[in-house]
Order: structure tokens, then C-alpha cells, then sequence
């Protein structure tokens, strides 16, 4: 019973804890099935979502809502002129080029952010009263509940833009082909432009609820969760919006059962492990298709 | 096959040479032992985007784990002097093995992924590498190794420098060579050419594994503590930028972007906030004007200049 107890304890902060990887994986896998880029810097721009919602908060003296929505139309923009200035120029350039200038791209956004807003680590607000529900024998928290809510409500917001707009129906076509998709009329730019605009958004609110759930921020925060969220994108099949979700939240759950269980040391381990797995005997993710290889 | 070899022989005297003005300048201390230290660095540098080289610009395999090797030949070499006090040329052929076997452990079943997939694999497997050793009190752990004996200095880094730059080149230049450059050119054409991918995509990875095993002996023992945290992916992004800067594919280049990248770092560190500023506007400038690196698949060797240099010295 105890057992089981701490197993669902554990299930409810993997959750939590998934649900930000999945809102990061969801701009990875998006950019990924256009432009076929691992964007390093997307870790960096979900930093920069927090830093930019911390400010909102302490400066401004927003509430937590409104905080969200400024980081997040801000960091869209910032997507968009990232992708303007570092990726656009390089669209017919060999892969690793566009990969080489995202770890620059990253590097820049890491070092930039420090000599702006200093190295230190920031306490990030209580910007909600810190209760706790008790759910049965289990216990919720308010920040859980906030992260996935608002979880809940963004994604059901992508699925709208993606499945019902024109826009996202072209983004659509554009992953699928994206010669193909300009073939039928679609201005691949401005659909680039707007995938890196909604995935930047998505990664600020992301950053901005683990500044919520965590109490801290500091310029190198997005690192590992870029990785791993990249990670999540592979382990839900690249490309797929619904597979980036599920990637998310199996990491998140691995991760707070490794760490609940085992030792928090080897929590980053378990996900790599699991990662490689993966990509051995399922390469094409959890959703994937397999694709069968041309000549 | 005669002019290869006379080419190597002018090789091997020229960087001869260069070692002897640079040890002797670092004896008189004309060269400060800062600048000392930066050659230490930049030899290591070269050995690490060399042998990165074989894999990701010879064979075209995408690996972003190689400081994974790295850490292994760096804990490897110091246990085998710290506490079997075994002599340090033991422990950089003992760092070289096991690197190696690991290399070709872990390439057997990874190497079977293709490019993206490749490169987030092997980024995974060199994290659980460091995790691992993190977690292993025998070699002090998270706080890192202490009390190792410092036996590295420039004329060590220097001549196993040459040795790897040689033994890579001619294995370049070998029929096994040969087969790794078809795969990286069209990995299916190759396959129908007759070429066992596997095993040669398995080859240059146990290679270069092997190589980043010595450096990483070499690393170990330059200063008295190591500890997992200089062996992140970060470090193995490090090598893979001196790798693409130099041009993927030469090995000339290799060596430059492990002199340049170094070099800058060194020259900027007064300035500690702008140095990363810098550096990352550098990349991208690059990857913009020069996306295939400095060199691209040349070799100084086939430069008109060396030509012209050899030619004469043919002639007289």
C-alpha cells in the first residue's frame, strides 16, 4: 500500500513535470517536421520565456496570467527573428550548417541573457498561494494544478490553429513536403515564420510555469530541459504533435519514478537509456510510421 | 605510392621543426607557461577533432557523444597511474583500449540509426556515460578524481599528436579509408557496391573512440583534479564546431579549427562575458560565408603552395 502510494505520488509530479517537457517537445517536433532542424537554441528561448515572465511579474507587477501572455507573444516574436536572421539565409545549406549556427544561436542567447541579467539564479514569485489538495489519499499541489491546466488549455488551443485555420493547414502540407506545398500556392516562409513563432510561444509558457514550479531561473535553465524535450519529440515519433505530447509525459513520469525510486542522480540517465532503447527498436517513435527507405 | 611517402617524410620534418623552435622556446620561457599550457590544450584539441573528424567527416556518422570517449580514457589513464602506479604510457594505452571497446559496443547497435537519430543517440549514451562515472564513489564521483600525478606536458602532447594525425591519415588513405568516404558519399550506393557498412561505419567509430581515449589520457593527467562535468555535451559540441569550422572531411582542417577555436578562447579570456558573445556570432558568421569550414575537404598537402614547395625541393 505504501508502495503504491508513493507509486501514484510520484505518477502526479511525473505529470506535472512531463507536461512542461511536452509543451517544449511540441515546438521541437513542429520545427523539426518542416525544416528537418534539431534547434538547439529552443531550449534558450524557453529561458528567455521565463526571464521575460519573471520581469513581467516583479517589474510590472503582473499577475500570473497576463505575465504568461506577454512572454509568450513576446518570445513568438523573438522566434521569428531568430529564425529570420540565423535560419532563413541557410535554407539550401547542408544540415549541418543550420545545425552548427543553432548551437551558435544557442550559445548567443545563453551568454547574452548573462551579461544582460547577470549569471545569478533569480527566486521567481509566488505568484499563487501555495495550497495543497489532498485528492483521496494524495496530494496536489496549486502549482501542479496551474501547470496542467494551462498545459491542457494550450494544447487544446494547437490543436485548433493546426487542425481547423488555413494556416495550420498549410503548416501541415509543409511538413508533409514543403517543395510540394510551394508547388500548391503556399508561402513556405511565412508558414516557417509562424512555426517558429507558435513553438517559441509555447516554450515561453513552458519556462514561465517552471519558474512557478520550481521558484528559480538562471540563464543556463534551458539546456537540459531542450534536450530532453527534444528527447520527448524522438520518443513520441518527430513530426507528430500528439506523439510530442505523450513523449513529454512518459519522460516526465520515467523521470519521477526514477528519481522517486532509484536516485535522482540517475533520473537523467533513465531518460537517455530510455531514449536509446527506443530508437533501437522502434526508431520511428511510439506514433511513428515506418518509412521504407528509396534509392 | 613513392610520393606519398616522400610527402610524408617532408610532414614529419617540417612538424619536427616545429617542435623544436616551440619546446625550445617553452624551455626559455620566451612562451609563458599560460601559452605553455594553451599548446597542451590545443594538442589535445587536435588529437579530439581528428578523430571526431574520421567519424562524422570521413564516414559522414553524426556523433555528438565523443567526450563521452573522452572521460573514459581521462578516468581510465588516472586509475591506472593513481592507484595502480602504473607507468603513464600503460595508462594511455590502457585509456586508448577501453575507449575503444566501448566505441565499438556502443557502435554495433547505435551506428545501425541514420543522421538525426544517430547524433541524439550518441549525445544520450555520452551523458550516460558521465552520469555513470558521476556516480562511481571509486573515482571520487560528482566532486571529481583528486591527488592524480601530473605527467603530461608538450612534447608528450605533441608526439602522440603526430602519431594519431599519422595513423589517421594513412587510414584514411586506405582501401578501409576508401570504403568509409563511399559510405559517407551514398551509404546505399555503397552498400550495393559491395562494401560491408557495418563494419566500417563500426571501424572508424572504435577508431576515433580509441583516439578520443587517448587525449582523454592526455587531459587526465595535465592537471592534479578531474571531474565529470568537463565532459558534458557541451564539450563534444566544442569539437564537433573545430571539426566543422576546419571543413568536415580534411584533416588540415581539423587541425586549424582545433588551433583557431582554442586559440580564440584563449585570447579572449580576459573578457569572460563577451568571450561566448563572440564566439557563438563567430559560428554563425561562418556557417554563413563558409558553411563547408576553412578548409572543406582540402588537405594542405594537395594545396598549390606545398605542390609548389615540393616540386622545387623534387627538382633540385
Amino acid at each position: 500500500m505504501d508502495f503504491l502510494h508513493q507509486f501514484v505520488q510520484q505518477l502526479i509530479n511525473g505529470v506535472s513535470l512531463g507536461s512542461i517537457y511536452a509543451l517544449i517537445a511540441l515546438g521541437y517536433t513542429m520545427i523539426y517536421g518542416i525544416i528537418k532542424l534539431i534547434n538547439f537554441a529552443h531550449g534558450d528561448i524557453y529561458m528567455v520565456g521565463a526571464y521575460i515572465g519573471f520581469f513581467a511579474i516583479t517589474r510590472a507587477g503582473l499577475s500570473i496570467v497576463p505575465a504568461l501572455l506577454i512572454s509568450m507573444v513576446v518570445t513568438g516574436i523573438l522566434g521569428m527573428i531568430v529564425e529570420r536572421l540565423a535560419y532563413k539565409p541557410l535554407r539550401h545549406a547542408p544540415r549541418i550548417s543550420v545545425l552548427i549556427t543553432a548551437i551558435g544561436v544557442s550559445f548567443f542567447l545563453e551568454y547574452a541573457s548573462m551579461y544582460f541579467v547577470s549569471p545569478t539564479p533569480r527566486t521567481f514569485p509566488e505568484v499563487i498561494p501555495s495550497v495543497a489538495f489532498n485528492v483521496g489519499p494524495f496530494i496536489v499541489n496549486g502549482q501542479q494544478m496551474l501547470i496542467m491546466g494551462i498545459t491542457l488549455v494550450l494544447m487544446l488551443i494547437l490543436t485548433y490553429i493546426v487542425q481547423k485555420t488555413k494556416l495550420g493547414k498549410a503548416m501541415r502540407a509543409a511538413s508533409f513536403d514543403v517543395e510540394t506545398a510551394q508547388l500548391m500556392g503556399i508561402n513556405a516562409d511565412r508558414v516557417i515564420s509562424f512555426t517558429f513563432c507558435i513553438g517559441s510561444a509555447l516554450a515561453a509558457a513552458a519556462g514561465v510555469l517552471v519558474g512557478v514550479y520550481y521558484n528559480s531561473i538562471d540563464p543556463l535553465m534551458g539546456i537540459m530541459p531542450g534536450l530532453k524535450a527534444f528527447v520527448a519529440a524522438v520518443l513520441g515519433g518527430i513530426g507528430i504533435l500528439p506523439g510530442a505530447v505523450a513523449g513529454g509525459i512518459i519522460l516526465g513520469v520515467i523521470e519521477a519514478l526514477v528519481s522517486g525510486f532509484i536516485s535522482s542522480t540517475f533520473r537523467d540517465a533513465a531518460a537517455f537509456a530510455i531514449l536509446i532503447l527506443v530508437l533501437l527498436f522502434k526508431p520511428s517513435g511510439i506514433f511513428g510510421k515506418n518509412t521504407r527507405e528509396k534509392v | 605510392m613513392n610520393l606519398l611517402r616522400k610527402n610524408d617524410l617532408i610532414m614529419l620534418g617540417l612538424s619536427l621543426v616545429i617542435f623544436a623552435i616551440l619546446q625550445v622556446l617553452i624551455t626559455t620561457k620566451v612562451l609563458t607557461s599560460f601559452w605553455e599550457l594553451n599548446l597542451i590544450i590545443i594538442g589535445i584539441n587536435v588529437i579530439m577533432a581528428v578523430s571526431l573528424n574520421l567519424i562524422n567527416g570521413y564516414t559522414g556518422q553524426f556523433s555528438l557523444g565523443h567526450a563521452g570517449f573522452m572521460a573514459v580514457g581521462a578516468y581510465t589513464g588516472v586509475v591506472m597511474t593513481t592507484f595502480f602506479h602504473l607507468p603513464f604510457i600503460v595508462a594511455i594505452i590502457a585509456g586508448a583500449v577501453l575507449a575503444g571497446l566501448l566505441g565499438f559496443l556502443i557502435g554495433l547497435p547505435t551506428l545501425r540509426l541514420r543522421g538525426d537519430y544517430l547524433a541524439i543517440a550518441t549525445l544520450g549514451l555520452g551523458e550516460i556515460i558521465r552520469i555513470v562515472i558521476m556516480n562511481l564513489d571509486y573515482v571520487g564521483g560528482a566532486a571529481g578524481f583528486k591527488g592524480i600525478t601530473h605527467h603530461t606536458n608538450f612534447a608528450w602532447v605533441f608526439l602522440i599528436m603526430l602519431f594519431t594525425l599519422f595513423v589517421i591519415k594513412n587510414f584514411v588513405n586506405s582501401s578501409h579509408g576508401r570504403a568509409c568516404i563511399a559510405i559517407r558519399e551514398n551509404e546505399i550506393a555503397a552498400e550495393a557496391m559491395g562494401i560491408n557498412t557495418t563494419k566500417y561505419k563500426v571501424m572508424a567509430f572504435t577508431i576515433g573512440a580509441a583516439f578520443a581515449g587517448v587525449a582523454g589520457c592526455l587531459f587526465g593527467h595535465n592537471f592534479y583534479i578531474i571531474s565529470p562535468g568537463s565532459f558534458t555535451f557541451l564539450a563534444s559540441f566544442n569539437y564537433l564546431i573545430m571539426v566543422v569550422m576546419g571543413g568536415l572531411g580534411s584533416i588540415t582542417g581539423s587541425i586549424a579549427g582545433a588551433f583557431v577555436v582554442t586559440f580564440i578562447s584563449a585570447v579572449l579570456a580576459p573578457w569572460p562575458e563577451f568571450r561566448m558573445i563572440i564566439y557563438a556570432l563567430a559560428l554563425i558568421l561562418l556557417m554563413f560565408y563558409r558553411p563547408q569550414g576553412l578548409f572543406g575537404y582540402m588537405e594542405v598537402t594537395s594545396m598549390g603552395i606545398f605542390r609548389r614547395i615540393f616540386k622545387r625541393g623534387h627538382e633540385s
